[in-house]
């Protein structure tokens, strides 16, 4: 414990003393570019350095409290400590509502500190650092004192990951929520609540809320038909191709959902491919009709039902055969055992699977945008209030608290139906039975209703291939690799190499900033999902919820909620690449969360208790215990973490800046102005480079796999 | 191999789970060098006061002490203790050696050192030579035997066993039973043991700690449990006895050792303990096996009845008689030939197995 509380006084000291206290505009703390003006500018110095050079007393009181753990006495060590951290924290957050972007709050401060200058920094690395320290002090003390059975690592691990999550996901939510709330003087007015939803369109039958929902919902019927013709196709049938079709589920998670609606334009938009034909052979004029509600809705159907696939498979093939063997010897006929049985075994994947399409259709911002035409769905108009000339960030708050409360209201109504009811079974004991064949009708059902569905996905994702390589679609249906070009040209001149090609900033901006968060999310969705598995502490439900919280909330509200809240001193962090990072990692931290428990649920519990008992703490019996066993969570969570930064678009639309670019928005931006030729090409890459990625990892879990066994094999001969 | 054991001391603790009490003002010393089991039905508490002196729970309130330290804030790392789960908890990804090093290796030995201790715990538990296997491949025995190692290579002062035997067969149960107990005896450890199964806890003990509903009913060596159960709880948890009602008819007669009391039961009057009893009805236990079967009219016979069903178990023979003081279950040790279903019949009390209850 000594060691530990001397460790975090030093990295506390660092952080205040080395650091600089406030953030680095321009390239950032990590280009070093500030350790020139070190000694030379306020906004470049450590904290104490503000002190010590430029007379900020308000910043003196970390350099008392960063001495208590040094100087307080054996016996009083754990509660000077707390009160240290405590202290510490505070004073963070005085000095953080204090000083505003124009400088001090208050008018009596200026007079009592002395005037500021005209623009004034968030609070940067530095005293990032000092917070932390602060945070583990007051772990520390509470582990002293026997809290989460006085183990060190876990109570600094609870107190990490509560404020990371207090202050990414719950404070943007909060702020965004009040936002609604406050008119443009920042006073709290319902005037100006009910002003922006009634000017907001909002309601009535061909209000955004009214299309939003009918989309949501007949998205959420013909994906979940679908899935379900699909899935019983795949997991029931002797059908030939069935491999191959489950490898088209697997596609559009490494595809950028937008790129279904891109595909359908070359298909079926005014230059498209089918209109084309149709007015060659039939002088049949080509329609709009892509254009719009129907338009959306194809795309979103054909983008979600591999979701919903993915879901029905699991629950078809959790079924226990003897259940439905039980049936058929109860005299129960095929078609009998599939209307009783089978169908009403899978009724709570069928709901499950609806609510989840319907939840990512009210999400989806790629589709409408690019498809939507004159139609407006809350995601959009959301996107349109903020980036439109007449910005309204209030107006956007209201509609991005619309959309949050029908999410929320699915993802409450979920829980409530699905809570404890599944009926699928894994015990691996009994289940050795044969499955009942499927009645003939039923069959032919899925038959008819899957295989031209899953033709189309094939074209779809073909136009996508192809369109790269056209020069005009549908007015000079030439060869051409001028897009390649235009998009990955790479020249040669004076013996350096100039990626001079349109996508490459945005492709490796996204590349790095996809490799930072990967590893970021997995080990904090992991260490969330340890804590809630293993650990017991006051609190845990209301936890519990916040994480799971994020699953609910669609990536356009948190993008809204992140300029909102994260554009002004103290946390200023718009146009900045930290930002894109800790929106990767707050998103997609559910996911990993999810792997964890379910990899978790898997691991006796007594097994990290028996590591405790034989002297590992808190933090080696995760390192030796835990991690090895969890190895296949972590490797799906970095996968699913790293794709998704890379192909996701609704939260990063609000982020990106001309500094920090991401591929998706790149895209839609190119597509939305009619380059359909770049950004098929640039889609198309980045579909392909997806591919590569996670054949690379499979690749390279699989090798592991067979070196533990080679090992195994020679330690036991 | 010897550590030196320690004592462990419970002082009024008790353990919430949020408003439920789990274990309720308990306190108790458990002598350095002897085995105590901790006994009792399912969520009676003896597994988490089990856990409460691994540090695997902490109380919530009251003191524990190991060796006279207090250790009641202290997390498990830094209690000495060790502990074998009733799952075994074995490492899956790791092979014999390495798991039986793992805390060696937490306490800074260098992986030669933990090598070798590890293989000499290995061998006192009979298990020389499976070093390298890996824990999967061993049968449920063997791996019992693997978490014996694992906990006693670290000397601990107390070495926690959570229902050992529950996960072998029946055969094998007896003999690892008497294994811990020689392991225990040879190397000098305080043991805590945990089980629901009254025979083992009376074969294995030097002190039993019976515990009902989160709070002590009873501690004492297995002969005085079984003898002078201290409540109706007690009497029925350990040997089935029979309990029915008597009446104490004569204030205590002073007699030179202990103070005997005249109790009736039935037709029979008896000399027994008064336990503190006043004159008055009061409940008294009956042992299964002192109760005895004799033809109707008998004139020792203290309550009359009809055999209701009976059970032959090869060494002995059990009986539901129905009587007026309700159902009485005898244990008869084939001294007779059996009584068919339906018999009337009278019961005879035979020796010292009653004791005086409060009802």
């Amino acid at each position: 414990m000594r060691r530990l509380i001397l460790l975090w006084v030093a990295v506390g000291w660092a952080g205040y003393a080395l650091l600089p206290w406030n953030a680095i505009g321009g390239d950032g703390v990590f280009a070093l570019g500030w350790l020139g003006r070190f000694a030379r500018d306020p906004a470049a110095a450590s904290g104490f350095g503000q002190v010590l050079l430029f007379g900020r007393a308000w910043l003196l009181p970390p350099a008392l409290l960063l001495l208590v753990p040094l100087l307080a006495p054996a016996r009083a060590r754990g509660p000077l400590l707390l009160a240290a951290g405590l202290l510490g924290l505070l004073h963070l957050a005085l000095v953080g509502a204090a000083i505003g972007l124009r400088g001090w709050n208050h008018p009596w401060l200026a007079e009592w500190f002395g005037a500021l200058p005209r623009r004034n920094p968030g609070l940067g690395l530095g005293a990032a650092v000092v917070a932390a320290a602060s945070l583990m002090f007051v772990c520390l003390a509470l582990a002293m004192r026997g809290w989460v059975k006085g183990d060190a690592f876990v109570a600094g691990a609870i107190g990490g990951t509560v404020a990371l999550v207090g202050l990414f996901i719950l404070y943007p939510i909060g702020r965004l929520l009040s936002g609604a709330v406050l008119d443009d003087d920042g006073a709290l007015s319902l005037v100006a609540l009910a002003q922006r939803i009634g000017s907001a369109h909002l309601l009535g039958w061909h209000g955004v809320v009214a299309t939003t929902l009918r989309l949501g919902l007949l998205t959420g019927v013909s994906a979940t038909a679908l899935a379900l013709a699909f899935a019983l196709v795949v997991h029931r049938t002797g059908f030939r191709w069935r491999r191959a079709l489950s490898a088209l589920s697997v596609l559009p998670m490494i595809t950028p959902p937008f790129v279904i609606g891109l595909a359908l334009i070359l298909l079926f938009g005014r230059a498209g491919a089918l209109n084309a034909v149709l007015e060659a052979g039939f002088g049949i004029t080509p329609s709009r009709w892509i254009y719009g509600f129907p338009g959306v809705w194809l795309a979103q159907t054909l983008a979600l039902t591999p979701v919903a696939t993915l879901i029905l498979g699991s629950v078809i093939e959790g079924i226990s055969p003897s259940l439905e063997e039980a049936a058929l010897t109860l005299r129960a006929s095929p078609a009998g055992v599939f209307r009783n049985v089978t169908l009403k075994l899978l009724a709570p994947g069928l709901v499950n699977a609806f609510l989840i399409v319907f939840i990512e259709s009210l999400a989806d911002i790629g589709n409408p945008l690019l498809l939507g035409g004159e139609m407006e769905v809350l995601s959009t108009a959301i996107y349109f209030a903020v980036v439109g000339v007449n910005q309204d960030i209030g107006r956007a708050a209201v509609l991005a608290i619309a959309l949050l409360a029908f999410t929320l209201g699915v993802f409450a109504l979920q829980r409530r139906l699905l809570g404890r009811r599944s009926y699928t079974t894994i015990s691996g004991k009994g289940d050795g039975g044969l499955r009942a064949p499927l009645p003939a009708a039923i069959r032919w059902c899925a038959y008819l209703t899957a295989l031209p569905w899953a033709g189309l996905t094939v074209i779809v994702y073909a136009m996508v291939m192809f369109g790269g390589f056209v020069d005009q679609w549908g007015l000079r249906n030439n060869f051409t690799t001028a897009h390649y070009a235009s998009a990955f040209r790479v020249d040669f001149a004076d013996g350096t190499l100039r990626l001079s090609g349109g996508a490459w900033n945005s492709l490796l901006d996204t590349l790095v900033i996809a490799a930072i968060a990967a590893p970021l999310t997995a080990t904090l969705g992991l260490t969330i999902a340890y804590l809630l598995d293993r650990q017991r502490f006051a609190g845990k439900t209301l936890f519990e919820f916040a994480t799971m919280l994020t699953f609910a909330v669609p990536g356009t509200v948190m993008g809204i909620a992140y300029i909102y809240a994260f554009n002004r001193p103290p946390l200023e962090l718009v146009y900045t690449g930290i930002i894109l990072v800790l929106c990767f990692v707050f998103r997609d931290m559910t996911t990993a969360i999810r792997a964890g428990l379910a990899s978790l649920a898997q691991i006796d519990r007594s097994l990290d208790e028996a590591a405790l008992t034989l002297r590992a703490g808190g933090f080696t019996t995760l390192r030796r215990v835990v991690l090895p066993l969890l190895r296949p969570a972590i490797v799906a969570a970095l996968v699913y973490s790293f794709i998704s930064a890379m192909t996701s678009i609704s939260a990063v639309i609000f982020l990106t800046s001309p500094r920090y670019d991401m591929a998706t928005v790149n895209i839609v931006g190119r597509a939305e102005v009619g380059q359909y030729g770049y950004a098929t090409a640039y889609a198309s890459v980045l579909i392909v480079l997806m591919m590569l990625v996670v054949g690379a990892i499979r690749l390279a879990v699989g090798r592991r796999h067979l070196g533990r066994r080679e090992q195994l094999t020679m330690a036991g001969g | 191999m010897t550590g030196s054991p320690g004592a462990v001391e419970f002082r009024h603790v008790t353990k919430r789970f949020g408003l439920l009490s789990v274990v309720h003002d308990v306190s108790f010393t458990i002598p350095s060098g002897a085995l105590v089991t901790l006994l009792g039905p399912s969520g009676c508490g003896k597994t988490t006061t089990l856990r409460l002196i691994a540090g695997l729970e902490m109380a919530s309130s009251g003191q524990i002490l190991i060796d006279g330290e207090d250790v009641t804030r202290l997390p498990v790392t830094r209690r000495d203790i060790a502990m074998v789960f009733q799952s075994y908890a074995l490492f899956p990804h790791l092979d014999v050696r390495d798991n039986v090093a793992f805390g060696l290796l937490n306490i800074g030995r260098t992986r030669a050192e933990a090598a070798a201790e590890a293989s000499e715990a290995l061998g006192l538990v009979g298990l020389g030579g499976l070093e390298a296997r890996m824990t999967g491949q061993l049968s449920g025995g063997q791996q019992q035997r693997v978490a014996v190692a694992r906990a006693i290579v670290l000397r601990p002062k107390v070495l926690l066993l959570d229902e050992p035997l529950s996960n072998l067969d029946a055969k094998l149960r007896r003999q690892v039973r008497d294994d811990i107990r020689a392991l225990q005896q040879r190397l000098n450890l305080t043991v805590v043991y945990v089980t629901h199964d009254q025979e083992e806890a009376l074969a294995v003990s030097d002190q039993v700690i019976v515990m009902a509903a989160g709070a002590i009913a009873q501690i004492g060596t297995p002969e005085t449990l079984y003898t002078t159960p201290a409540s109706r709880f007690v009497a029925d948890f350990i040997g089935d006895a029979n309990i029915l009602p008597a009446v104490i008819e004569h204030a205590t007669i002073e007699d030179a050792a202990t103070p005997l009391t005249s109790v009736r039961i039935g037709r029979a009057l008896l000399r027994l303990p008064a336990h503190g009893h006043g004159p008055g009805p009061v409940d008294v236990a009956l042992r299964p096996a002192s109760v005895m079967i004799e033809p109707p009219g008998h004139s020792d016979g203290f309550v009359d009845g009809t055999i209701l069903r009976s059970a032959y178990l090869g060494e002995c023979r059990e009986y539901a008689v129905a009587t007026e003081l309700g159902e009485v279950f005898v244990i008869d040790y084939l001294r007779r030939p059996a009584w068919p279903a339906g018999s009337a019949v009278t019961l005879v009390l035979s020796g010292d197995g009653a004791t005086v209850l409060s009802r």
